[in-house]
């Protein structure tokens, strides 16, 4: 497990109140990964040996960290602080908007590494099972997390879109 | 169903289902895929098939008119070679349209065993000379040679009047510039074998590390291979692509090759004229996003060329390794 300092966050969220939004994020998140967890048995199993990892998910431009841990029987995802970010085995950090283009199989993991867009760090092999695992996934998990909030979390995905096409 | 002996074939990779559904919907016509162990040369965490999804993807292809290929390409320890009898068995059973093997043992076993079974020689055998080509015709009714990446079109051109079978080159993707199925490398700095675990650099012993000034530093086994400065495009881990001091070039230099992939978009008329059978897109460990794309520029580009129009030749770049392209060998021995 390792302490990981990224670049704070502070500068680009001055007067937003950290600690309270990311509680009030918890059982949103929560209620996430429990319905993919639900949705895709088969994504989990090809991370098998990972299951108890701790991953930590940065996108560069939001004012926390995501934590998650695949484990089918107890899944976790929440924000977290992102300096120093809590012990973890991986980190994967790049533009929120590539990681949601990763997430939703419309961008290639390897070639956002080759560009340097996308840095990991950390069990180099619990990132690539994670990544198999996601890419296995017929369909979109964005729009899966999309439609639990239904017609505006919808609107929200397809405005996100739209700007990764622009 | 396609005809294997149809010039021009797109054989496309598929690390998962998911991805084998992509490329068949992209317009593949062979999808070659491996089993979650090391009877295949990606032998990487998360990736390849269980027998379940072998018998489902064969499904999925064969109702869409393509084929599915097994790669059984690594080469067995002595002694313990039920891991490959194995998949041998699964791949006669649930009807893979051929097996690409490597290992004279292997090839043994499937054409005595599933005579009905078709062989591809893989890459991994590195199979250059039209000799070594007629050895494993002759002896295992091998159908279809994977060509090392080492020949010009003008060699490809010769071999194939001298050869009882088909030819299949390499296209586009990470360009092994090894003796492949020779290459010891990873294991000589991990322990673990490219040819006999299926791992070229196993992620188990990759670590990346950012340095204070923003370079990132790969290391295999310990080891550091590269460091790429802030903004640097970055490769692979592969020692074969490693950037190395020496005492005359104490600054570091790429003593193989630099990272790079293969792309002969442009040489496909020469190569279909050269007899070559089928085109191959490397890229098992890569994303549906990847598979998508290339299968599809491939696809078109293929059609066109059947039309007698020219090709359409999309910009692949941004999903090269080190986000540079060669034509290697194949335009000049000059390369390397």
């Amino acid at each position: 497990m390792t302490e990981t300092a990224t670049h704070s966050p502070a500068r680009r969220w001055p007067h937003v109140p950290l600690a309270p939004l990311r509680a009030l994020l918890q059982p949103v998140l929560a209620r996430v990964v429990r319905r993919i967890a639900r949705r895709h048995p088969e994504m989990f199993a090809r991370i098998a040996p990972y299951q108890t990892a701790d991953f930590m998910i940065v996108a560069r431009e939001m004012p926390f960290a995501l934590h998650l841990r695949p484990d089918p029987d107890a899944p976790v995802f929440r924000a977290v602080p992102r300096d120093p970010l809590p012990g973890h085995d991986a980190r994967i950090e790049g533009p929120f908007l590539l990681l949601l283009s990763l997430v939703d199989g419309e961008e290639d993991g390897d070639a956002a590494f080759f560009s340097r867009d996308l840095v990991i760090a950390g069990n180099t092999e619990a990132v690539v099972s994670l990544r198999n695992a996601l890419d296995d996934v017929e369909g979109s998990i964005a729009q899966e997390t999309a439609d639990l909030f239904g017609p505006p979390g919808r609107a929200v995905l397809a405005a996100l879109r739209r700007r990764v096409l622009a | 169903m396609k005809q294997f002996s149809e010039a021009g074939e797109l054989v496309c990779p598929a690390g998962t289902p998911a991805a084998l559904r992509t490329a068949v919907d992209s317009g593949a016509d062979s999808v070659y895929c491996g089993f979650r162990n090391a009877t295949n040369a990606r032998n990487f965490p998360g990736l390849n098939f269980t027998t379940e999804e072998l018998e489902a993807a064969v499904a999925y292809a064969h109702a869409r008119g393509s084929k599915v290929l097994l790669a059984l390409n690594t080469y067995p320890p002595a002694g313990k070679v039920d891991l490959w009898r194995d998949a041998a068995a699964i791949a006669a059973r649930v009807g893979v349209d051929a097996c690409i093997v490597a290992d004279m043992g292997v090839a043994r076993h499937v054409a005595e065993t599933y005579p009905r079974l078709r062989l591809h020689l893989s890459v991994q055998a590195a199979a250059s000379s039209p000799e070594a080509i007629r050895y494993y015709c002759a002896h295992f009714g091998v159908r279809r040679v994977v060509l090392p990446r080492i020949l010009t079109i003008p060699e490809i051109r010769e071999i194939r009047r001298e050869i009882p079978c088909e030819i299949e080159t390499f296209v586009f993707g990470n360009h092994g510039l090894m003796v492949e199925g020779r290459c010891s490398l990873t294991n000589w700095m991990t322990g673990e074998s490219t040819n006999m675990d299926g791992v070229c650099s196993p992620a188990g012993q990759v670590t990346y590390e950012e340095d204070a000034d923003g370079a990132l530093r790969s290391c295999l086994g310990g080891f550091t291979i590269d460091r790429f400065a802030r903004g640097e495009t970055a490769g692979y881990p592969t020692i074969c692509k490693g950037r190395y001091t020496a005492p005359h070039r104490p600054e570091g230099y790429y003593a193989f090759e630099e990272p790079v992939s293969l792309n002969l978009a442009r040489l496909l008329p020469e190569l279909m004229a050269a007899g070559v059978h089928a085109f191959k897109i490397e890229g098992r460990q890569r994303s549906k996003s990847y598979v998508r794309k290339v299968v599809g520029a491939f696809r078109a580009a293929v059609d066109a060329i059947r039309a007698g129009a020219a090709p359409d030749l999309a910009d692949l770049v941004v999903l090269t390794e080190g986000q540079k392209e060669t034509q290697g060998a194949f335009q000049t021995k000059k390369w390397r």
